[in-house]
């Protein structure tokens, strides 16, 4: 998402602010841990598990730090449950997939986007259970690899604990429930915003068994696929996501968000534009 | 050519030398291992208590305007004791075992009455965790309170030892016992008032001496350093400060800041807490990724507050959720 979008303008004009273009970058720079990384071999965020992050993920391709890749997260988690993360990868153009994951998880893998017929934008929550650098690898067209990311300080135990959904009967009723809205003119187009009911279990708490979506799936109202994603355990519980989608998307029609988790369970909804 | 290092002389004075320069050294490293053993017990995790009289009877101890650290040991909310006929009421303990230890060393080097009646504001963990120092029939607070430290106290206790370190050693969660109610009551022969009022948390107890017109307003009222809201409901928050603020008092003590003669902290604190549930209503309304509301600048007015954007991001944590559900119509 870019750092000075329409919506923060809009925002910040609703709320009478004096919001230079320069100062959510600045901001950001100052008090959130956003990618200002260098294009070299080195990683950035100096963590240990780098070169196991490499390894596991690309292989044999080319991997760049990139600032065009932009990672907006917390400097320090209030909360280790839910971890707001906002990745910007649209600069880079033709963006094939990005994949998000946090070196010091005890499951690594966040997510993974194809923004098929969208701009590389989009929001997550996450769960995490120690300190660790969060990163976004955007592949490009080229096979090259993009990588951007921001460390997140935290007490952390967000993976172990159990959901707060599997212990109360609510969710069962409301399971894959989906609160969803489009906002034209926000991001790099619309914006579409969800909120699932899910417990996303880790499987790491005793007794609770890994409970998560697994995929999800945006067309729009001609049925051409947009977005397709890929979630995996440390997504957070009840997720919220945003989505960057081409600007006038609602034209043709409502979106159909479709996907289901790793019982089979089916998320189904339309939203009007 | 003579090389200085081959003559025997020479080579055994070197050997001399390094000796020498051996135990200097053993010496040196001796006296810096004690110098830092007398810091630490010169430092002696001492709070450095100093209790100020803010009216007859009536003391203070004004937290410093941070966040926990082990620089300041967790010092950084406000308690203070009133001293009656017969005895003192005691209002929050501090954030260890060790705050409260000083607290009521310091009581002691004012007054020899001893403490009848310990008072718990709320259950954030700044208020309560000195409470082992205390004997434990004095302990008191509402009963939402009460509840509160049973069911959240050991996880702020133990965020506490990550967040300060060494200063919390041997605290453990004391939970008050007595309940208390809203009202005025002869307490220590004090005219004293009670208020059960909420928003800062579920229970939020206000403490007026009538004698001197003081109000101890728990974390209700802060003064000059950004809210917190881990536990906020924020329109029975502006409720209870619109009660406060009727009241007729000469001097606020407020949970965090300095002491005030006027209700100046309680419109400030109104202001903020109006600010920041706009801002983030708007947010959410707008269709801002939670990641993006952190971003957002603090209003021009409240960006000299301590901590404002510290506070704020954790606001955002806490209170956008909430906001971002009823923009996406998601119960």
């Amino acid at each position: 998402m870019k750092p000075a979008h329409p919506a923060r303008r809009t925002v910040c004009a609703a709320l009478g602010i004096a919001c230079a273009a320069a100062l959510p970058l600045a901001a950001a720079g100052r008090v959130l841990a956003a990618a200002q990384v260098p294009q070299s071999g080195a990683d950035p965020l100096d963590s240990s598990r780098w070169d196991d992050m490499r390894r596991a993920f690309f292989a044999d391709a080319a991997v760049a730090f990139d600032t065009n890749v932009i990672v907006t997260a917390p400097f320090t988690a209030e909360d280790p449950l839910n971890v707001p993360v906002a990745i910007d990868a649209a600069a880079l153009g033709d963006v094939r997939e990005v994949l998000v994951f946090a070196d010091f998880n005890p499951i690594v893998k966040v997510l993974r986007v194809e923004p098929l017929a969208a701009p590389a934008a989009f929001g997550l929550r996450l769960k995490l259970q120690q300190s660790s650098p969060v990163r976004a690898a955007a592949r490009t067209a080229d096979g090259v690899w993009h990588v951007g990311g921001a460390w997140v300080r935290t007490h952390g135990g967000g993976c172990t604990a159990p959901s707060l959904g599997s212990g109360s009967a609510e969710w069962q009723q409301r399971l894959n429930e989906v609160g969803a809205r489009l906002w034209p003119g926000v991001g790099h187009g619309d914006r579409l915003r969800l909120r699932i009911v899910h417990p996303m279990d880790t499987g790491l708490a005793p007794g609770v068994p890994a409970f998560h979506i697994e995929t999800l799936e945006i067309t729009d109202g001609k049925g051409q696929l947009l977005v397709r994603a890929e979630a995996f355990e440390p997504i957070a519980e009840n997720p919220v996501f945003s989505f960057d989608l081409p600007a006038g998307i609602g034209a043709s029609g409502p979106l159909h968000i479709r996907g289901r988790d790793n019982n089979g369970n089916r998320i189904d909804t339309r939203v009007e534009p | 050519m003579i090389r200085p290092a081959d003559t025997p002389m020479f080579a055994e004075r070197t050997h001399m030398f390094r000796w020498l320069s051996l135990a200097l050294l053993l010496k040196l490293v001796l006296l810096v291992i004690a110098l830092i053993a007398l810091r630490a017990q010169a430092a002696g995790f001492d709070y450095a208590l100093s209790p100020q009289r803010i009216a007859d009877g009536v003391y203070v101890l004004i937290g410093k305007k941070e966040d926990f650290s082990t620089g300041n040991g967790g010092d950084i909310a406000n308690t203070g004791f009133i001293i009656g006929t017969d005895g003192v009421i005691v209002i929050d303990t501090g954030p260890s075992r060790r705050y409260g230890e000083q607290l009521r060393a310091a009581i002691a080097r004012v007054t020899p009455l001893p403490v009848v009646l310990t008072i718990n504001t709320h259950h954030h963990p700044d208020h309560f965790l000195g409470n082992q120092a205390f004997p434990s029939d004095t302990l008191a607070a509402l009963p939402d309170t009460i509840s509160g430290i049973e069911t959240e106290g050991s996880a702020f206790n133990d965020n506490l030892y990550r967040l300060v370190g060494d200063w919390m050693r041997d605290t453990e969660v004391t939970v008050p016992r007595r309940r208390l109610l809203e009202g005025r009551q002869t307490i220590a022969g004090r005219d004293i008032e009670l208020l059960a009022l909420g928003g800062h948390t579920a229970a939020d107890l206000v403490v007026i001496d009538h004698t001197s017109g003081t109000v101890f307003a728990s974390d209700l009222v802060f003064n000059d350093r950004a809210r917190t809201t881990p536990h906020a409901d924020i329109p029975r928050w502006l409720d209870a400060l619109a009660r406060l603020e009727r009241l007729n008092a000469q001097q606020w003590v407020p949970g965090h800041g300095a002491v005030h003669h006027d209700t100046a902290p309680i419109r400030q604190t109104r202001a903020y807490l109006g600010w920041l549930s706009r801002t983030l209503r708007s947010a959410a309304e707008n269709g801002l990724d939670m990641a993006e509301a952190m971003s957002l600048p603090i209003a021009a007015e409240f960006r000299t507050l301590a901590l404002a954007e510290h506070e704020f991001r954790r606001s955002v944590a806490h209170l956008f959720p909430a906001a971002e559900r009823t923009a996406l119509g998601s119960r």
